[in-house]
């Protein structure tokens, strides 16, 4: 055998190729979701990841009041403890993106499906007058009470515009996506405490080896993050394949129309596809934070891209093509890096969709949330 | 019909609104400068290395503070254009400069990339600069008549790196780069340097999460010492992951990494690095660390602060010496010998600063401590 490095450090690789690529594969379920149920690309899902970064970092720092201490005295937990932390986390970290991603498709997306309700017009009003507000002051409390005094009769207008039942082109849930996306992370970046500045998160275990497997120490968190992943994958599909809700999803995919004919909510089951994808991508965000310890405004770019390429990779629409598609990434990436550098690392990911997509063009396992095949 | 008089209504409204807003900005492009003259600062205040920016905002704020107390009849405003450190946001930030004819002189831009991406822009349009920050050697090579620098570039840090990696006793360093303009300039030097004791270990994103396939490559290679050219928060992460990986080399990095950003992001992985820079320590001049004090709160001037109250004070010698245009203010910059905080300020041809001199500083106890001249 060669004595490359790709060789020597082959399952090291492994372990950080899984532990990346099991975070890419939850993130790209949410896109996954969306696309099967309403073949929409919502980009603006990468955006909800970060919002659950931020939702761990909360919980572990304000709820929970877990101190950031920088000499060394980590504030580790251990046992049955660290456990119910780790769960309370996660759950904070999932209720925001799970929350973050309902509301952005009554604001962003239900609107333009001809079908906006009281509650889009009056956070469109919202924002709208809060913007508005901004040319003339800057002063967030001040700009804030504007906002809420003009939100009755600008949502009213709202409601009257607001064309039902006429659904927009599909390029416009496209601009929609990308601008929410820009809008969502913007204003973190611009009204959160440190603004653009990176922030960090508690470090709540001692990132030491916890078995030793060909050679290669598996850190604890890797493990952590990769039976995570699984195990909320292993959720996710029970869900959609077991459960009355899930059948609706599956339906709404197949044929929204004929599931409305036969009784099905289609709007429901819309916003069950839309808080599952953030649910998950909220799990994410907390592992993420578990490997990482941090988090910034624009943490989602490059991971919602990447997420997204492991979901077309995989077969968009098609949920285990979601985790094939993101674990495959997270390799590839890491043995891509070690054979030709990390500058080609990019590169050396989006050839390897290229290829895939000339052969097999709906992707490795095809799209299919919409024919029952998940 | 109803439903259209309110949509009528509506769009009137938002009309109006606009048209309020564009009524109330001012038209700032007019040829001639009608209030106080302006220097500019141009860099990043926000984003991935916003630190390193707001250090220099401060050194020149407290210059031109200074000068405006002295001079209550010829008042000085500082204007600010955040690049965020984009090459790419640069361009649009430069031409807006450029436009004022109140601003007389930049100091900044603060990074190499940025000033590769612009300085082009300040030489046709005659706007003299001073760098107190961006050190990659090719920016004095083009020839530029308006580029002047504050500090030596990476073409004395880079050898004044190595040799304090190779005074350590460092036999197999591996040389890691965030692929910008400056970073892979430094640690290219660093790496030429070192000769056959260093092992190119490739370039990672600083926007990226993970760097392990670096590290893996890193401990593979059995080094033991890093050196990193790139930023704080890139390094920050870097050293901390390293750190947790169980690679126990020494980790070494330059000017970019010189910011409490990098203990923030390393937390104690951060301890016993060593950084190095061109940039003077902060006591380097008692009365001028006393000043900085006094203006920001007791706080300690921070890397670039005191090559960027230099850059400043050459401007405001030319202006208080009566120099108005910006191609007075560039040719008094070009003849200019006298001694700043840091160092003698005069420039040669290619706008580097003569006589040169490289630090080397440690992290101990989560803070920065000068470790003295190397060499």
């Amino acid at each position: 055998m060669p004595d490359w490095l790709i060789i020597r450090t082959f399952w090291e690789l492994t372990v950080t190729g899984l532990a990346l690529g099991s975070i890419y594969a939850l993130v790209a379920l949410g896109y996954t979701l969306v696309y099967g149920v309403l073949r929409l690309i919502n980009f603006a899902h990468s955006e909800i990841f970060m919002v659950g970064t931020f939702g761990a970092l909360l919980a572990s720092s304000q709820f929970l009041s877990i101190p950031l201490l920088e000499d060394g005295n980590y504030p580790y937990r251990t046992g049955m403890t660290l456990i119910i932390f780790l769960v309370f986390i996660m759950l904070i970290a999932m209720l925001f993106s799970g929350i973050g991603a309902v509301v952005l498709e009554r604001v962003a997306y239900r609107p333009l499906r001809g079908n906006g309700d009281a509650f889009g017009a009056i956070v469109l009003a919202f924002l709208t007058t809060f913007i508005v507000s901004l040319v003339f002051v800057d002063q967030a409390k001040i700009n804030v009470i504007i906002a809420l005094l003009a939100t009755a009769p600008i949502s009213y207008a709202y409601m009257r515009f607001f064309k039902q039942g006429r659904k927009a082109p599909r390029l416009a849930f496209l601009i929609s996506a990308i601008g929410a996306s820009t809008a969502i992370s913007e204003a973190v970046g611009v009204w959160s405490k440190h603004g653009r500045d990176q922030y960090q998160t508690p470090r709540l275990l001692e990132k030491k080896t916890l078995f030793t497997m060909f050679g290669t120490d598996v850190r604890i968190d890797y493990a952590i993050v990769i039976v995570g992943a699984l195990l909320m994958m292993t959720a996710l599909t029970l869900f959609v394949n077991k459960t009355r809700l899930g059948r609706g999803v599956r339906a709404v995919a197949q044929d929204a129309e004929t599931s409305r004919i036969l009784g099905v909510n289609v709007d429901l089951i819309i916003i069950v596809t839309f808080a599952l994808g953030g649910v998950m991508a909220g799990g994410a965000a907390m592992l993420f934070t578990l490997v990482y310890d941090q988090t910034r405004f624009n943490i989602g770019f490059i991971l919602g891209v990447k997420s997204f390429t492991a979901a077309v990779l995989g077969g968009i629409g098609n949920l285990k093509g979601a985790l094939l598609g993101g674990l495959l990434l997270g390799l590839v990436e890491n043995y891509g890096s070690a054979i030709f550098g990390g500058q080609w690392k990019d590169v050396i990911a989006f050839v390897v969709l290229l290829v895939v997509l000339m052969f097999r063009p709906t992707g490795l396992l095809g799209e299919s949330l919409g024919k029952a095949r998940v | 019909m109803k439903k259209s008089v309110l949509r009528v209504g509506a769009s009137m409204l938002v009309l109006s609104l606009v048209g309020v807003a564009c009524g109330g900005s001012d038209d700032s492009s007019a040829d001639a400068c009608e209030g106080n003259s302006k220097i500019a600062f141009f860099g990043a205040l926000t984003g991935e290395a916003g630190n390193l920016g707001i250090n220099i905002k401060k050194g020149l704020d407290l210059a031109v503070a200074q000068h405006n107390e002295a001079n209550p009849d010829a008042q000085i405003d500082v204007e600010a254009y955040d690049s965020q450190g984009d090459p790419d946001q640069a361009p649009a930030l430069a031409d807006k400069a450029i436009a004022d004819a109140c601003v007389k002189g930049i100091v900044g831009p603060a990074f190499s990339g940025e000033s590769a991406a612009v300085n082009a822009k300040f030489e046709e349009a005659g706007l003299p600069l001073i760098t107190p920050s961006a050190t990659n050697p090719a920016l004095s090579t083009n020839g530029w008549d308006v580029f002047h620098r504050a500090l030596a570039g990476d073409d004395k840090q880079g050898p004044g790196a190595a040799s304090r990696i190779v005074a350590d006793g460092k036999m197999k360093v591996g040389v890691i780069d965030d692929n910008s303009e400056y970073g892979k300039g430094l640690a290219d030097i660093v790496q030429t340097s070192l000769g056959d004791k260093a092992v190119e270990l490739n370039s990672l994103d600083p926007e990226a999460a993970d760097y392990s396939a670096v590290i893996t490559a890193a401990k593979d290679a059995g080094v033991d010492a890093v050196f990193f050219g790139g930023y704080y928060a890139a390094a920050g992460k870097l050293a901390k992951q390293m750190a947790d990986a169980g690679v126990t080399a020494q980790f070494y990095s330059g000017d970019g990494t010189l910011d409490v950003g990098f203990i923030e992001a390393a937390g104690p992985a951060a301890e016993g690095a060593i950084l190095t820079c061109t940039c003077a320590p902060k006591d380097s001049n008692p009365e001028f660390l006393k000043a900085f004090q006094d203006a920001n709160k007791g706080e300690d001037p921070a890397t670039y602060a005191a090559e960027a109250y230099d850059a400043a004070s050459v401007f405001l010698a030319a202006m208080k010496d009566g120099k108005t245009s910006r191609g007075d203010i560039l040719k008094f910059i070009n003849s200019y010998d006298a001694a700043g905080v840091t160092k003698q300020l005069n420039w040669d041809e290619a706008g580097e600063v003569t006589g040169s001199a490289v630090y080397a500083y440690e992290i101990k106890d989560g803070a920065i401590k000068g470790l003295g001249l190397i060499k």
